[in-house]
Formats: C-alpha cells, sequence, structure tokens
C-alpha cells in the first residue's frame, strides 16, 4: 500500500497521503482505568479519517489528548503542516489551537450562546486581532490598522457564515439557534481559526437525515476547498462510509483495525467488537459477506443499537 | 362581571367560595384547639386561657389565602385571554426598557452634568450625588470583572481600599499631589488586582468568590494592623485636597499662591469644592464607562466575554485564559483604585472601616441588579441603592428593610437585572435585523 517501507505498519496510511497528524504509543490512564491503550496511527492530509468505536472505546479521550484538554501519560503525537513539526504533547491546551491551528468541535455543543454569531467567529480569530490592537493599547484608540483587520475578521466570517447557510441569522444570539444550526456554527467557527487539522466529535449527533446530508457536504467542501486534514468522531455509520478516506476502530482503548472504510467494514474484528464475540464465531461467511458488501446505512445503524 | 352574577371572566365564583369556606372550616377546626386554647400555670394548678382573636385571624387569612390562591389557579386554566394580556404588557415593558437602554445613557449623562446648576441643588444634594457617583463608578469598574469577564469577585473593595489608601500615604510619605497619585493609585490597585489574580485563576463560581471574599478580608486586616505603616484603626487623616489646575479651593492660599476664587474673582463659598469634586468624578466615573464601552469591542472585550459564556471553548480557540483573567482583575480593580483615591480626597479621612466587607456586597449587588454588562443598568441600580437608602433615612432602623425590599422587588420582576438587554459588539447587518419570519423560520422547534 505503501511506498516508503521504513515506516511502521500501525502508521501506514491507505491511500497513500503524506502524513499531517502522527499518533505514536499514545497512551491515557486515569489513575487505574487504561482509557488509551498504546495507540498508533497516522492521519493524512487533505483526507478525512473517521475514528470509531462503542461507546466508552477511548475515541473522546483521544480527541482531547490531540487538543489539549489532556496531556498524555505515554506517547508522542507529532503535527506536520505548513512547513513546519509541532509537538502537540508538550504544548499548553490553548496553543495547541493558537500555534498550531488545531481546531476541534464538540459532543455537547459548546457555543458562546449570550453572544452573537458574528461574534461567536470573531472571537475564534481573538490571536490575529489581538495582535492588530497592539494588544488592546494601540486598538482603543483606532491605531495601528486594527479597524482593517476586523473588516477582514468579518469577511472570513461572512464567507464561513455563507457556507453554513447563517447569514441572515448572523446577529442574533448564537444560543437562539435551532440545534442542527448550533452544531453547523461551531464548525464555522473552528474553521474561522485557519485550521490546519479539524477535529470533529460527533458532528452529525442530533440532526436529521437532511441536516445529516448536508454536513457530509460541507465536510467535503472544506476537505476539497482548504488544504486541511478532518479528524471525525462519528456513531452515524452512513457519514463514516460514505466520506471518510480512513478508518480508525477503537475498542476498549486499544485500535482493533485501520484502513479504508471498505478493509474496515470486512474486518472480523471490527465485526467482533460491534455485534459480539459469539455470533462472530458462529456467523456463516455468507452473512458476514452480507454485512460488508451490501452496505445499507440502516441495518448498520440498528446493528449499532444493539450494542 | 358579566351577565351571570355569579361568575367573573368565567370563573364559577360560588365554587370558589365555597372551597374556601371548606378551607376555612377545617382552619377552625383545627385552630380552635391549638391556638385558642392555652394551659397556664396559675396559683391553683394548670389553668386555661383562650385566644379567639388568634382563631379569627388564622381562620380570615386560610379564607382569603385559599380565595387567592383558587383564583390565581383558575385564571391560569380558563382565563387565557388575561394571560396573553400579561404576556403582551411584558413584553412592551421589555421593549420600552430597552429603548430606555440606548437613549437613557445620554439623558443620564446630560441629566448629571446639568445637576449642581439645578435650583434645587443645595450642599446636601450635590454631596449625595458625588455619593452616588462613587458607587456608579465602582459599579462600572467591578462591571468589567463579573458583567463581562464573569468572574464572581466579592472582595472588590479591597482595590478600593489599596486606591484610597495609596494616595493617603504617596501624599503622607512622600508629599504627593491628588494628580500624580491618582494614576499611581490606580497602578498600585491594579497591581493587586494582578496578585489576587494568579492564585485564583484556576477557580470558578463559588469557589472564586470565597478567595475573594477573602482577600478583602486580608488586605482590611493588613491596615487595621499594620499600626507603624498605616496608623491601623486611627486612621489617615489631613489628606490633601485636589486642585484646580494647581489652585487650591480654601479660603487662603499658601504663601505666593492663589485660590480658586482669588483667581476667578469669586467670593468664597464652601460649595465651589463640593461642585469641583463633583464634577471630578463625574469625569473620572464617565472615563471608566467610555472605556469599558470601547473595550468591549475590542478583541480582549470579546474575550472576557466568551470566557464568561465557556472557558473551554474558550481554550479551544487558542484564547490564554490566564491572560484573559488577569486583565480583566487588573482593569476591574485599577478604576476600583482611582474611585479610592478619589474617595480619600474627599473624606480628607479614610480608616479601615471604611472598607469592610459590605462595600463590596453593595457594589456587587448594584451589578447584579443593574443588569450584568449593561453599564446604563448598572447607573440606574446604583441611584436606586445608594440614593434610596438617603432617600429612606427618614424611615430609620427600617431603612435596611426597605433596602432589601427593593432588592427582593427587582430580582423578582427582572431576575437578570434591570437592563439585562446585551447589543452585540459588532454587526453583520448594521442594524437590519433578520426578518421576523426569517428567525422564526429558522428557529422554530429546534430550540434545545
Amino acid at each position: 500500500m505503501n511506498q516508503v517501507s521504513s515506516i511502521p505498519p500501525e502508521l501506514v496510511i491507505p491511500s497513500g497521503a503524506e502524513p499531517l497528524l502522527t499518533v505514536e504509543h499514545l497512551t491515557m490512564r486515569f489513575g487505574g482505568l487504561i482509557a488509551i491503550d498504546d495507540v498508533s496511527f497516522a492521519a493524512g492530509k487533505g483526507e478525512i479519517t473517521a475514528i470509531i468505536g462503542p461507546n466508552g472505546a477511548g475515541k473522546t479521550t483521544l480527541f482531547n489528548c490531540i487538543t489539549g484538554f489532556y496531556t498524555p501519560t505515554v506517547g508522542r503525537l507529532t503535527l506536520r503542516a505548513r512547513g513546519e513539526t509541532f509537538l502537540l504533547e508538550r504544548m499548553d491546551g490553548f496553543r495547541i489551537a493558537q500555534k498550531a491551528h488545531v481546531a476541534r468541535t464538540f459532543q455537547n455543543i459548546r457555543l458562546f450562546s449570550e453572544m452573537s454569531v458574528l461574534e461567536n467567529l470573531i472571537v475564534a480569530q481573538h490571536n490575529e486581532l489581538m495582535k492588530a490592537s497592539g494588544y488592546t493599547v494601540t486598538g482603543l484608540f483606532g491605531l495601528g490598522g486594527y479597524r482593517k483587520k476586523e473588516r477582514e475578521a468579518t469577511d472570513l466570517a461572512s464567507y464561513w457564515l455563507d457556507k453554513v447557510g447563517l447569514t441572515r441569522l448572523a446577529d442574533i444570539n448564537a444560543g437562539n439557534l435551532p440545534y442542527g444550526a448550533q452544531r453547523r456554527l461551531e464548525i464555522a467557527r473552528a474553521m474561522c481559526i485557519r485550521p490546519t487539522i479539524l477535529c470533529l466529535d460527533e458532528p452529525a449527533a442530533g440532526l436529521n437525515p437532511t441536516e445529516s446530508h448536508e454536513l457530509n457536504k460541507l465536510l467535503n467542501y472544506i476537505k476539497e476547498e482548504h488544504d486541511i486534514g478532518l479528524l471525525l468522531i462519528e456513531h452515524d455509520m452512513s457519514v463514516v462510509m460514505e466520506i471518510s478516506d480512513h478508518v480508525i476502530v477503537l475498542d476498549y482503548g486499544v485500535k482493533i483495525s485501520d484502513g479504508t472504510p471498505l478493509y474496515v467494514r470486512s474486518d472480523p474484528n471490527v465485526i467482533r467488537a460491534y455485534l459480539g464475540e459469539e455470533e462472530t464465531e458462529e456467523l456463516p461467511p455468507e452473512i458476514v459477506e452480507d454485512i460488508s458488501k451490501d452496505y445499507d446505512p440502516d441495518s448498520i445503524d440498528s446493528d449499532k443499537g444493539g450494542v | 362581571m358579566n351577565e351571570n352574577n355569579n361568575r367573573l371572566r368565567g370563573i364559577d365564583i360560588t365554587a370558589l367560595l365555597k372551597e374556601s369556606a371548606i378551607a376555612a372550616l377545617v382552619a377552625l377546626g383545627l385552630t380552635i384547639v391549638m391556638l385558642g386554647l392555652r394551659t397556664v400555670d396559675t396559683t391553683t394548678g394548670l389553668g386555661i386561657t383562650t385566644r379567639w382573636p388568634l382563631v379569627v385571624l388564622a381562620v380570615v387569612s386560610v379564607f382569603v389565602g385559599r380565595l387567592l390562591f383558587a383564583l390565581r389557579r383558575e385564571w391560569k386554566a380558563a382565563g387565557r385571554p388575561v394571560q396573553r394580556d400579561l404576556k403582551k404588557a411584558e413584553h412592551r415593558a421589555a421593549i420600552i426598557v430597552q429603548r430606555f437602554s440606548t437613549i437613557g445613557g445620554p439623558i443620564f449623562i446630560a441629566f448629571a452634568l446639568a445637576l449642581p446648576l439645578l435650583p434645587f441643588a443645595d450642599r446636601y444634594v450635590v454631596d449625595v450625588a458625588t455619593y452616588v457617583l462613587i458607587y456608579v463608578m465602582l459599579g462600572w469598574g467591578l462591571n468589567i470583572v463579573v458583567g463581562l469577564a464573569g468572574l464572581l469577585d466579592l472582595g472588590y473593595v479591597a482595590f478600593y481600599a489599596v486606591g484610597a489608601y495609596s494616595y493617603a500615604l504617596f501624599a503622607f510619605y512622600f508629599d504627593l499631589s491628588f494628580w500624580v497619585c491618582l494614576p499611581l493609585a490606580g497602578l498600585c490597585a491594579a497591581g493587586f488586582g494582578v496578585l489576587l489574580g494568579f492564585p485564583v485563576l484556576r477557580l470558578r463560581g463559588d469557589y472564586l468568590a470565597i478567595v475573594t471574599l477573602g482577600f478583602g478580608e486580608i488586605i482590611r486586616v493588613i491596615l487595621l494592623n499594620w499600626y507603624s505603616f498605616t496608623n491601623g484603626p486611627d486612621g489617615i487623616s489631613g489628606i490633601p485636597r485636589p486642585t484646580f489646575f494647581g489652585l487650591e479651593l480654601k479660603r487662603t492660599a499658601a504663601e505666593g499662591e492663589q485660590t480658586f476664587h482669588q483667581f476667578f474673582n469669586l467670593d468664597y463659598s464652601t460649595m465651589h469644592r463640593l461642585i469641583f469634586l463633583y464634577y471630578l468624578i463625574l469625569i473620572l466615573a464617565l472615563f471608566t464607562n467610555f472605556f469599558t464601552l470601547r473595550i468591549r469591542k475590542m478583541p480582549i472585550g470579546r474575550a472576557w466575554e466568551a470566557l464568561r459564556e465557556d472557558e473551554i471553548a474558550c481554550r479551544s480557540l487558542g484564547i490564554n485564559p490566564t491572560n484573559t483573567k488577569l486583565t480583566a482583575f487588573a482593569l476591574g480593580a485599577m478604576f476600583a483604585g482611582f474611585a479610592g483615591s478619589f474617595f480619600a480626597t474627599r473624606q480628607a479621612f479614610i480608616s479601615p472601616e471604611s472598607f469592610t466587607f459590605i462595600e463590596s456586597a453593595v457594589i456587587l449587588a448594584i451589578v447584579v441588579l443593574g443588569g450584568m454588562g449593561s453599564q446604563v443598568g448598572v447607573a440606574i441600580a446604583a441611584v436606586l441603592l445608594i440614593g434610596g437608602t438617603e432617600l429612606f433615612r427618614g424611615l430609620e432602623e427600617y431603612r435596611m428593610l426597605a433596602f432589601g425590599g427593593l432588592m427582593v422587588a427587582i430580582m423578582v420582576w427582572r431576575p437578570r437585572g434591570l437592563l439585562a438587554h446585551r447589543e452585540p459588539t459588532i454587526k453583520l447587518h448594521s442594524g437590519k435585523a433578520p426578518p421576523e419570519e426569517v428567525i422564526k423560520a429558522v428557529t422554530q422547534g429546534g430550540m434545545k
């Protein structure tokens, strides 16, 4: 699959894309609980890498390690983007977003709900605006090109508002938006920090099929038009199978499968994790093939419900 | 009342009266024994006295209470139109309040500017107005910390004290003038703000409130006990008055200098100094206000508000929470320092007694009642609370009761403060709100 033979097998990206984020031997322990156990993988540039797994598999913990909310117990997180290399595990939480431009969204939406939609997007450009305002000193007196920078920030915000279809609602409070729009706004806000990699924690949770379809289009657009990688935690298999280039499966904090969606779907390890041990042993090969061959989102959804 | 005598707006009065009568009957049965009869020790043994008025009172209050309760219930259930009317009235009131918050500011400022020139402005009025303005300024300063950054600070008076003592001590030891000390006092207070800010960075909500409360007390106790430096409970007296561009506001000037009234060829009046102090605090307060309004539109101001809304989201956007919180603490403290040095120069005497916890509580009450983050609201609340307590001076010991009643009333009527409306700091559609049907179409149903 990969031309470079020196890459360890667990870090191989199926499409052969250049690695953007490399996670090596990541372990996260909370006291006696091992939430993530020696996980290694690489996420490629310009690709959507999905992380799936049953509940409690350690997906969100992995995200929190990457975005600096937890400091990993063991392991190395390397981000190579825009000609620079960042060792994320050594950086303070907020600096990962500030310097390495790692953006994320949250499983339970975290918007600034008492602030307007536009303000949410302007706050996301805080560091650039802070510099332009001379760390508030010159900005207070309207000097130093702050106005121009603020206009630029508004332009970037308008661009993303247009992309997520919230332009007309730019001046109302973010907390008053309906659920689906809040999810889209959170993605727009994350994009406003001009990310190198966008980490999305269950972006399709609670969306109806139409909204979910819109989301797929948006994520594909981001992937194609903006030179960034996307990391995606998702339960909705229709989203995962449709848009991801690379799937990593976690179970009980251990990586059990890694490859293209097609490969992962037919991996016996994955089927065992999702459907349970006993059935798999007695599962006739035709059925395994059936599950993997004709992919039907509804049936997979109901499978997931049974886990 | 309509054609049916027993019905009022569709409510069956007879049934309600009957219900109330039954409740009263039950109350009668209970109270005859429990309230009506009382055993007393008499010389001949145990006797019984009766207290029928109490029984009557209890029965009547149960009857009336039950009737009111039932009426309210019926109105809620059957009287939809009444409720809708109420909703409409509430909505209308909210709109008026919102409009007031935009036009109220200039009116307020114009009135404040003209106040000393008005016919009724005697010594007492100007003095009270100066006192109120100190609290307006403190409220605006605390509004940065509590209203914008969302950091609950119960020890704000400590910075006020630091400002006051900085001026008093600088003047005492180094003989510096008010105008030199004013910025120094602000800087000292800001320094203490950072000092307090560091240890409490990780704390939120209740925990932060407790630590700031402790900090306020520590400052006061230090001022009280460091006798050799601060003169302890005796306080510092003879604090110099500010000069008007070098002109003293006294009856006689020092050798080779002129006083204010000599320079302007006026007759000497003590009112000059009072009015001068009034305008001084007015300028300081307005400076605080304009600074806050301006900084709200700066990235740091937006970061404060974002931090108040969600600290975790802020970190995920690369905002440094440490610096953001510290600047909020420092700037809020700086304005308290300015106000403190004004307080010192106005009183000409300060002692730790002026900086007790109740001061912090009053300033916080002003911010909360005014509507967190609202400048006009804070000013109105300061006028109500500080001016109000002056007004209620005639009530003597019931003054605090009136004060508390006022606070409860405001909180019941507008739980988010007098003027809780927040205008976005930047708009895409420059004033034009999206058409209502658009908002409705997008937001209906999905509210979560």
